[in-house]
């Protein structure tokens, strides 16, 4: 009986046996060698590990910005790596958000111009989209600074627009690469702060990679990697 | 979802408006060069066209040489006063018979002086143009055949040496010798090839070749043909008439011509409409030089924006959503460099008529055709830029510094 509503609720994320191997021959590099991760709906996950430890590479197959070489990658059920480059488009388009180290903003464009540009590939009308963009920006704390450019705005606050592009057309999963790399540890902490308010109040699945001892303590559970492999993966006992 | 794209496109020309200027101005020089080109060629040929035309369609016009044109005549016989007088006596059509001889000489009068253009022919010449006298008279007979010191003169002649004074009676010297002005002629402003009507000093043929060139030929002869008589005929019995007089055997080719008003537009407006043809095919060369720098800058702009077309592909915009946005960028500004183009153009021919002395005319569809045409700039030259971005690898982009 519980075996079966076990096997039945389907996973928001799951891979198995994942491997990713770049280039080919003699120069083959393999950055991954078999990966099994479930992710369910709501977690805080943050994945750790050294540089070269397949980390990044795990990251982007999950945003499914990369194809695992083998294995399986499936996403509500549904297995990616069959997907074609557009579908998986699609797929971000409506069930991810990505939050960058370097924030990735587009230069001399505003913040809400900026925040509201997944809703432009949404095709959401501009009133609307003013008001969505506008309402999420606020929810970052940044009401008032709708107007600024990137160039005009802190490390801290840049991150912030680049939060609230990723959630303003409401993900399933926010997938963070490294979200506070180039801030400063009271900066990095605010956007922690925000990022667990995200996942508590939105309810939205986070995926964080770090190599922050401080900033992975507040996902709800830590993921180690070393030489492409999970080292360990554990709940996280301090968690919110 | 074309809109869309529109706005992205449209928001990044205005991120970059300074670059985005210097991007199209390869185009928009082409065009408005092309246009510029087009509309003054076409106001010179309407032009030519007007003014022939208003010599009406009777008009013949008889000249030595092979071919009508500079330095051809020199080559074969020049007509002589009896060739006029033959043309009037055989041709029944013809109504007035008008021999011309001209030649560009300065007149002066007191301390004035003026390089004008001395026509020597007869009273009929003013008639055959639909020239009037302002003031004063033509020639009399008896000064016609003595070949009398007598002239009439046109309005800039008029101004230009006497100011506002009375030039009737007063004296003018022609060369070497001084001649009386006994006529004013009303004004006829410009004509043929822009050149200014006015600016004309008329005397009795005879007194032409005996003072002023100092042989008996003459340059032209103009023949009106009665009303309702086919100029064909004329045309084709002057011609015999001419290689009787001018007795060529049969193999012989004509060494002169016997053109009407038709021939004569088409032979003036075949050079305007090379020459224009010639100036536009160079200006599309500029067109092309201005397409190949909005390729350029559109590759700049790919690899500049790598990690924001990145981020876009991240955020889940398609392939062909990212070629779009650039092609569509590239066809904006380049059409928008059309547009401008054709503006700053049109406005140059229309500066430049004054200063050019021939008509603005506007043509829609030279304009048409540069706007599409500009555009059509944009998406060959844009396409592979555009191709470039959208295929970028969405990690390799983001990673890119």
């Amino acid at each position: 009986m519980t075996a079966s509503t076990e096997t039945s609720r389907t996973p928001l994320i799951e891979l198995q046996g994942v491997t990713k191997v770049y280039g080919e021959g003699q120069a083959a590099m393999q950055a991954l060698a078999g990966i099994d991760l479930r992710i369910e709906q709501g977690d805080f996950v943050a994945i750790m590990g050294h540089s070269g430890s397949g980390k990044s590479t795990c990251l982007n197959i999950l945003g499914c910005l990369d194809s695992p070489t083998s294995g399986s990658y499936r996403f509500r059920g549904v297995e990616v790596s069959q997907l074609t480059r557009d579908q998986r488009a699609k797929l971000r388009r409506f069930y991810l958000g990505f939050v960058f180290q370097g924030y990735n903003l587009l230069k001399r464009t505003t913040a809400i111009e900026n925040v509201e540009l997944p809703l432009i590939y949404r095709g959401v009308p501009t009133r609307e989209r003013h008001q969505i963009a506008r309402r999420t920006l606020a929810s970052v704390g940044l009401e008032g600074w709708e107007s600024h450019s990137p160039s005009e705005l802190s490390g801290g606050q840049q991150q912030r627009v680049a939060i609230a592009r990723a959630i303003i057309a409401g993900p399933s999963v926010l997938m963070a690469d490294e979200p506070t790399g180039n801030l400063d540890t009271a900066r990095s902490e605010e956007i922690m702060d925000l990022l667990c308010r995200l996942n508590r109040e939105d309810g939205i699945t986070i995926v964080m990679v770090t190599h922050e001892q401080d900033m992975a303590h507040y996902a709800k559970r830590i993921v180690h990697f070393k030489d492409g492999r999970i080292e360990s993966d554990q709940q996280n006992g301090r968690a919110n | 979802m074309l809109w869309n794209t529109l706005l992205l496109a449209l928001r990044e020309i205005k991120r970059n408006v300074m670059r985005s200027f210097l991007t199209v101005l390869g185009i928009v020089i082409g065009v408005a060069s092309v246009i510029t080109m087009v509309t003054l060629g076409n106001g010179a040929t309407q032009q030519v066209t007007t003014q022939i035309a208003s010599l009406g369609s009777n008009l013949l016009m008889v000249t030595p040489g092979r071919r009508m044109g500079p330095g051809s005549a020199g080559s074969s016989p020049s007509f002589k006063v009896e060739d006029g007088e033959a043309i009037a006596r055989e041709i029944t059509s013809a109504a007035l018979v008008v021999p011309v001889a001209s030649r560009s000489t300065s007149a002066i009068f007191g301390n004035q002086n003026w390089s004008t253009t001395v026509t020597g022919t007869t009273n009929a010449f003013l008639e055959l143009r639909s020239m009037s006298l302002h003031s004063g008279r033509s020639f009399s007979d008896s000064e016609a055949r003595a070949g009398a010191a007598v002239c009439v003169i046109g309005q800039t002649v008029r101004e230009k040496l006497f100011g506002s004074q009375d030039p009737i009676g007063s004296r003018i010297r022609l060369g070497a010798l001084s001649f009386q002005v006994i006529g004013l002629l009303e004004a006829k402003g410009q004509s043929t090839m822009g050149q200014d009507q006015d600016d004309t000093v008329l005397l009795p043929l005879r007194t032409f070749q005996r003072r002023i060139s100092g042989n008996q030929d003459v340059g032209m002869i103009q023949v009106s043909i009665r009303e309702g008589q086919p100029t064909e005929k004329a045309q084709r019995d002057i011609r015999l008439l001419m290689r009787e007089r001018r007795r060529l055997a049969v193999s012989e080719e004509d060494n002169f011509n016997v053109m009407d008003t038709k021939e004569i537009t088409r032979m003036l407006t075949g050079t305007t409409q090379v020459l224009t043809g010639l100036l536009g095919a160079v200006a599309a060369v500029s067109l092309l030089v201005g397409g190949i720098g909005i390729m350029n800058i559109m590759l700049v702009s790919v690899t500049e924006r790598t990690r924001e077309i990145g981020t876009r592909l991240a955020i889940g915009a398609l392939e062909r959503e990212v070629l779009m946005q650039f092609l569509v960028e590239a066809v904006v500004l380049s059409s928008s460099g059309g547009l401008f183009g054709i503006l700053l153009g049109l406005g140059a021919s229309f500066g430049l008529k004054n200063l050019l002395q021939v008509p603005f005319v506007f043509n829609p569809g030279i304009a048409i055709i540069a706007f599409l045409f500009s555009a059509a700039v944009g998406v060959l030259f844009g396409y592979f830029p555009a191709l470039k971005a959208a295929r970028l690898d969405p990690i390799e982009a983001l990673r890119h510094e």
